[in-house]
């Protein structure tokens, strides 16, 4: 039957791409559930309708990176997808019902009238919020590693939840925040854009500190992360990552007051992909820390390699069609130009 | 609390209450996004605003439906994991593939298009903009496409051979895809989901004929939806039927509940009424016409059909929700294929639009499509218990090593959420049926949304 199985390493490819996929979803619904958790903090109501208008036609294209990386997991690598899930199975299901609370939010809120639109400014916020914060938890537990038993988990209920994961919960809380004040920086002017900056300008300050606090705990906490960073040679390979978020946050935090739009922006990206490069080192090559590897959970290389070749002819179509919606939706959201209905 | 409930049996509440749910919206979005292309054609090529008051009126509603079906649907591949993980285990070689083409071939595609559908009016040109309604469409159906294999392959697996390991490994691609009940149940549940849009579109068109609002409008869509009525319904029976015979040959088990039928025999009847009784292995109150099961299924009056007790208890799915759902989804097939019937029979008469009983009639069958999918699906689904895949795994052996109580309490989040988000969705759809069409130039704003939910329009709102 059909394989690519010996022209390519399979795993490997697949390893890249499905962490491809989930941190585009982090980039691209982090900066949607940013603008979500800003929502109530706006100064007017005029800046709530500017918001949620500069991300209406985006959020759903964004939302679908999340079904690939999942599905993506669960296509490629199997073995760890059934033993994630059921591990974290209240902070998932958490997660889900907070994104039912922000998607429906969109539809609901402006065919709503009177005081039915604070239920869904409310319904948008605390949606985006728990959705944010459940993300952190997921990642906090899964770096502190899964208990493993055979083929499936084998721990409780409740392993997920202790300080760390509650820590890192409010850790992505912050860094969505960043990526959306700075994606409101670009996409609204005036007041909005205003108070957009001032809040990124904050967000800075705490995504700096909860940087800080993972990069050191994690090598406390694992030996084996603490070998891989502080021994010669790779120190110095690896100190450049810290280094430069450290400097793009610099950049964002002048930027913002030099009042630059797009720059913050993209560098708020840099942040996030310095970030998740790290925490990727550090487990590597364990898909499922610290028991499973990507190897071990590659699914079969038939099923791997027929998923390449779609993945492989598709991938551009959608990065093409999706950078042609952003595209037709250039430009600064507004609630200007009175709609007649 | 929950100790004593089977974790087993809440996984199965939970995932049957939320892809129940779901079905809901894609069963109606299928239909209305195909329908929608056809009207926004009828406009470009006619430029009578008529109809494009109609698209703007049902977009909005595509666009609430739409969105619930995301919000539910999104949830749907991970319960996989959550719920279901040592089959995600033992069948992800076979799955995960044709789940990750449903995302790479169709749920990108509906997402990115579907933001220029509901606002790009003014972004974009015309054709652009038709061209999205079309590709959104072709979208919904390649996800049916995808998920009915999936679905399909666990109904009538092949394709592949069991490892060393326990573990299934593809061995034909086509094979998986094209798995012998696919065809039918594609071509049977997207006819199901075009019915579906149509007898909602027939029950508000007639809504506003019977309250002779908005009559121009309703016209568009009351006869676009009896066209239907009158060729597709009659149709669907067909499928039905040849789906049946599918069954029958594959999944007998399944026939043999959906029938009734616990004797295996010659000449078996066509059980009307019964309340069958699984412990009994017998039907109660039984009504029945002598031979006709056989002659539908093995067209022959001496046809031999296998009856439950051919196989052990234990393999044996539950058979009253079995038969009785089937009823019910046959009934509504009836009363649809009536339905076109009658609407033939008054367009001959020149009545089709002012016969007040037909429309009632046609507004009492609104929700009609979305009852027959729900059955139908409760038919195929419990039906194949209980095995999670036929004849390969047993749902009980698929379960995650969740403890019930955390399904319990996830559940009761699912009923409790949904019922509100459902209730909402419903408040605003019946809203903007209220509403009607306006007649009005296109003027979606041009900042990137429809209708800028801003304070002060809230006024205009009720100013109209």
């Amino acid at each position: 039957m059909f394989s690519l199985e010996n022209l390519v390493d399979l795993p490997m490819i697949w390893f890249v791409v499905i962490a491809t996929a989930i941190f585009l979803y982090i980039l691209l619904d982090g900066f949607d559930l940013g603008v979500g958790i800003l929502f109530p903090f706006a100064p007017t109501d005029q800046c709530r309708d500017r918001m949620m208008n500069s991300i209406a036609p985006f959020w759903d294209g964004n939302e679908t990176w999340l079904i690939l990386g999942g599905g993506g997991l669960l296509a490629a690598f199997p073995l760890a997808f059934v033993i994630i899930m059921p591990a974290l199975y209240i902070p998932i299901i958490v997660m889900f019902l907070g994104l039912i609370f922000r998607g429906v939010a969109f539809e609901f809120r402006f065919k709503a009238t009177g005081k039915a639109r604070r239920i869904w400014d409310a319904s948008f916020h605390f949606g985006s919020f728990v959705a944010a914060f459940m993300q952190g938890v997921v990642i906090g537990a899964v770096v502190q590693g899964i208990e493993v038993e055979g083929r499936s988990y084998a721990g409780g209920a409740f392993d997920w939840l202790n300080a760390y994961s509650i820590m890192t919960g409010f850790g992505v809380v912050f860094g969505y925040v960043l990526l959306g004040a700075t994606w409101l920086v670009v996409k609204t002017d005036g007041e909005t854009q205003a108070w957009a900056r001032k809040s990124a300008t904050y967000a800075i300050g705490f995504v700096a500190a909860f940087l800080a606090i993972v990069s050191i705990s994690m090598p406390i906490m694992n030996a084996d992360i603490r070998t891989l960073w502080f021994s010669m040679p790779n120190f110095l390979f690896l100190v450049p990552l810290p280094t430069a978020s450290l400097i793009m946050l610099i950049i964002i935090w002048r930027d913002l007051h030099a009042e630059r739009e797009i720059r913050p922006f993209l560098l708020s990206f840099g942040v996030f992909l310095t970030g998740y490069i790290g925490i990727g080192i550090s487990m590597w090559p364990y898909v499922v820390p610290f028991q499973i590897t990507y190897r071990q959970a590659a699914a079969a290389p038939e099923a791997q390699s027929l998923m390449l070749v779609g993945t492989i002819i598709l991938l551009p179509v959608i990065l093409g069609y999706t950078g042609y919606c952003y595209y037709t939706f250039r430009g600064k959201a507004s609630h200007e130009h009175e709609s007649a209905y | 609390m929950f100790e004593n409930l089977d974790a087993t049996f809440l996984a199965r509440a939970q995932f049957a209450f939320t892809i129940s749910f779901h079905i809901l919206f894609p069963a109606f979005t299928i239909g209305l996004a195909s329908w929608l292309a056809v009207v926004e054609w009828r406009w470009l090529k006619t430029g009578n605003q008529v109809y494009a008051d109609v698209y703007r009126m049902w977009v909005k509603i595509f666009a609430v439906t739409f969105g619930m079906g995301v919000v539910s649907g999104v949830l749907m591949p991970f319960q996989f994991g959550t719920n279901w993980s040592r089959f995600v285990d033992a069948g992800g070689n076979i799955i995960g593939p044709l789940l990750a083409f449903e995302v790479l071939t169709a749920f990108f595609l509906e997402a990115s298009f579907l933001g220029i559908m509901l606002f790009g009016w003014n972004r974009v040109s015309p054709k652009m903009h038709f061209a999205s309604t079309i590709i959104v469409a072709v979208g919904t159906l390649i996800s049916a496409f995808w998920i009915l294999s999936v679905n399909s392959w666990m109904q009538t697996p092949q394709g592949f051979q069991v490892g060393q390991d326990g573990l299934l490994y593809p061995t034909s691609w086509l094979a998986i895809v094209f798995n012998p009940s696919f065809p039918y149940r594609f071509v049977h549940m997207v006819t199901a989901a075009y019915l579906t849009t149509a007898f909602t579109v027939a029950g508000i068109g007639a809504y506003y004929l019977w309250h002779r609002r908005h009559v121009k409008h309703a016209r568009v869509m009351f006869g676009m939806a009896m066209i239907m009525a009158i060729f597709v319904a009659p149709l669907q029976i067909l499928f039905g039927d040849m789906h049946g015979l599918n069954t029958f040959k594959y999944q007998p088990t399944k026939l043999a509940a959906i029938e009734g039928l616990w004797e295996t025999q010659r000449g078996a009847p066509l059980v009307l009424f019964a309340l069958p009784d699984q412990e009994a292995e017998t039907n109660r109150f039984a009504v029945e016409i002598p031979k006709v099961s056989s002659l539908i299924l093995t067209h022959s009056l001496d046809g031999e059909v296998k009856g439950l007790k051919e196989w052990p208890a234990d393999e044996r799915p539950p058979v009253a929700i079995v038969f009785w759902a089937f009823k019910i989804m046959v009934g509504i097939g009836t009363l649809m294929a009536a339905t076109g019937l009658f609407a033939l029979i008054l367009h001959f008469k020149k009545r089709l639009f002012d016969t007040r009983w037909f429309q009632l009639w046609c507004m009492a069958l609104t929700p009609a499509g979305f009852i027959a999918v729900l059955a139908g699906w409760f038919v195929t689904e419990v039906g194949r218990q209980p095995w999670i895949a036929q004849g390969l795994m047993r749902t009980s052996d698929a379960t995650s090593p969740v403890i019930g109580t955390s399904i319990a309490i996830s559940l009761t989040a699912f009923v409790v959420i949904y019922i509100f988000v459902f209730g909402a969705a419903s408040y605003y759809i019946l809203k903007l049926i209220g509403k009607g069409p306006e007649s009005i130039p296109a003027a979606y704003g041009d900042h990137g949304v429809e209708k800028p939910p801003i304070v002060s329009d809230l006024v205009g709102e009720k100013g109209e």
